[in-house]
């Protein structure tokens, strides 16, 4: 196998991007009370998360882009969250996310509800270093009255016409599964270009893949444009089935039966409880 | 001919309701209308974009992109649904009781605060027809029906199918209107069931069964496209494998 002599940019990229052990590693760099943010199925950073619980992890502002599903759920019931702002949470077809609902209707988990085109129109702002972005519809719904930092205002440009304006988010992580990074930072997200959104928007991105690879990533004109360039990877990390049960499209499907098991024994503490030692918590053992 | 399937006549009945419609986009947890996505598409031509398909007909970028086509009035139709929807269209998506710690608390939003309001001809759908699914008003608006004089609203509700009976909405009185009930069902069974009031013709005809041909296509075509996004539905319905 070839290694190519890293360029001094290269060299200035190895540097900002850490190769870590593990997403326990990951994990470690996240404080209690940070704001973070994963995206929507597939792909979701479930070794990341499952990491954060058995760290005990506490007060985590989450941000879903712009909904989640098993991720958010497990994080919630795993006693990280303290605050969601999302679009939305269940698990699809599948029926609702039961930590998510207990935890809402209990008042232990604050919510910011939102909609989806605002979530990702926030994270755009974001992402530019702008303070804010329009966007039409919201207006007349409960969702808005219940978001003061949402405002509307007159469109400057056109007198009458009403419209939304949403404050950029800039989450001090992003956390990311993928199929495959490089050994330059660069991480391969395949069409998932809102997951190139959240880590630009992100102060930090960590992000767990099923494999490293040794070629650059860069040098392939179809592989190119999707990559989250690793300016802005802080770390990463190899975590094979580190989507499970969700899927990693060209490695796994979705385990829909683990998620149809894990969401009728999550509708009690105490099954869910079950499950953390079943799935999440041997991985300490393991070290 | 095998009897027909409830979910076949709701298909079909939603196509009806999709003329006109070069593009048509389907949401997340939507089997029912994107089977009347594709055989409209099939019947009049068009595109058909199904968040969370790997299908090359029908994939998209779910991300985004399919809200930014949404407010340039790139997409046509879409389907939304609710907890609770009342009588002028408001939608509830989000629970029952005082927001936010509330007795019930359902999903969220998903797209509906930004689509609702941009697409032209979104067809609510719900199989639950009751009067705790369609109660005078809802508990919570996660979305409006309607909306007041100069905001930007050229989107909105166009029609509502149950697995009673199809609605159509009229935007300007901000009512439901009775078009057609499905074969079995009575008048009588609607009005014990609907918690609003609505409109009606003097006659309310019944909602056209499938054709020989409508059925073949969603048996054959459509029931492989919808068991890539929707697995369990195939399955379920089709008895296909995703």
């Amino acid at each position: 196998m070839l290694i190519l002599d890293p360029t001094p940019i290269e060299a200035h990229f190895l540097r900002m991007t850490q190769y870590l052990n593990s997403a326990d590693d990951l994990a470690a760099l996240i404080p209690d009370g940070a704001q973070v943010a994963i995206a929507k199925p597939p792909l979701s950073p479930t070794a990341i998360a499952g990491a954060m619980i058995r760290r005990g992890i506490k007060d985590i502002h989450l941000i879903t882009s712009p909904t989640q599903a098993y991720v958010a759920d497990l994080l919630i019931g795993g006693g990280c969250i303290g605050l969601v702002e999302t679009s939305g949470v269940s698990l699809g077809e599948i029926g609702p996310a039961p930590r998510f609902v207990a935890a809402v209707k209990s008042g232990a988990l604050s919510i910011k509800d939102s909609t989806c085109p605002a979530v990702y129109a926030a994270l755009q702002a974001g992402e530019k270093g702008q303070p804010f972005a329009p966007l039409r519809g919201l207006i007349g719904s409960e969702v808005l009255a219940n978001r003061p930092d949402y405002k509307v205002i007159e469109n400057p440009f056109e007198p009458g016409d009403d419209i939304v304006l949403l404050p950029a988010i800039r989450p001090d992580f992003a956390i990311i599964h993928a199929a495959k990074a490089d050994r330059f930072g660069n991480v391969w997200v395949g069409g998932r270009h809102e997951l190139k959104s959240l880590a630009h928007a992100a102060k930090q991105t960590l992000i767990t893949v099923e494999e490293i690879v040794d070629e650059d990533l860069r040098l392939d004109e179809a592989c190119a444009p999707n990559l989250i360039s690793g300016l802005y990877v802080r770390a990463v990390a190899e975590a094979k089935q580190g989507a499970w049960p969700d899927a990693a499209p060209g490695h796994y499907p979705f385990d829909e039966d683990a998620v149809i098991a894990y969401g009728a024994q999550a509708r009690t503490e105490e099954g869910f409880d079950t499950w953390l030692n079943d799935h999440i918590l041997p991985a300490v053992a393991a070290e | 001919m095998t009897e027909v399937k409830l979910e076949e006549r709701l298909i079909t009945c939603i196509a009806s309701y999709l003329d006109d419609c070069p593009h048509i986009a389907v949401g997340v947890i939507s089997p029912i209308p994107g089977s009347a996505a594709m055989l409209a598409a099939e019947r009049q031509g068009g595109k058909v974009s199904i968040i969370g398909s790997d299908h090359p007909k029908y994939r998209c970028d779910g991300g985004v992109e399919l809200f930014d086509q949404a407010g340039q009035g790139r997409i046509n139709a879409f389907f939304l649904s609710g907890g609770q929807i009342d009588g002028q269209a408001n939608i509830n998506l989000h629970g029952v009781g005082d927001y936010p710690e509330m007795k019930v608390r359902w999903s969220g939003a998903f797209g509906s605060g930004y689509l609702y309001f941009l697409v032209p001809k979104v067809i609510l759908f719900r199989l639950e027809h009751s009067r705790r699914v369609f109660p005078e008003k809802v508990d919570f608006i996660s979305s409006p029906g309607v909306s007041e004089p100069g905001v930007h609203r050229p989107g909105g509700p166009h029609a509502l199918v149950t697995n009673l009976c199809a609605f159509s909405f009229d935007k300007a009185k901000g009512r439901f209107r009775l078009d057609s009930l499905h074969k079995g069902t009575t008048l009588e069974e609607v009005q014990d069931n609907t918690g609003f009031a609505f409109d009606m013709p003097e006659h309310v005809p019944q909602t056209p069964e499938p054709t020989d041909a409508d059925l073949t296509l969603i048996q054959s075509d459509i029931a492989d496209a919808i068991a890539g996004p929707y697995p369990k539905f195939a399955r379920q319905v089709f008895g296909k494998a995703a």
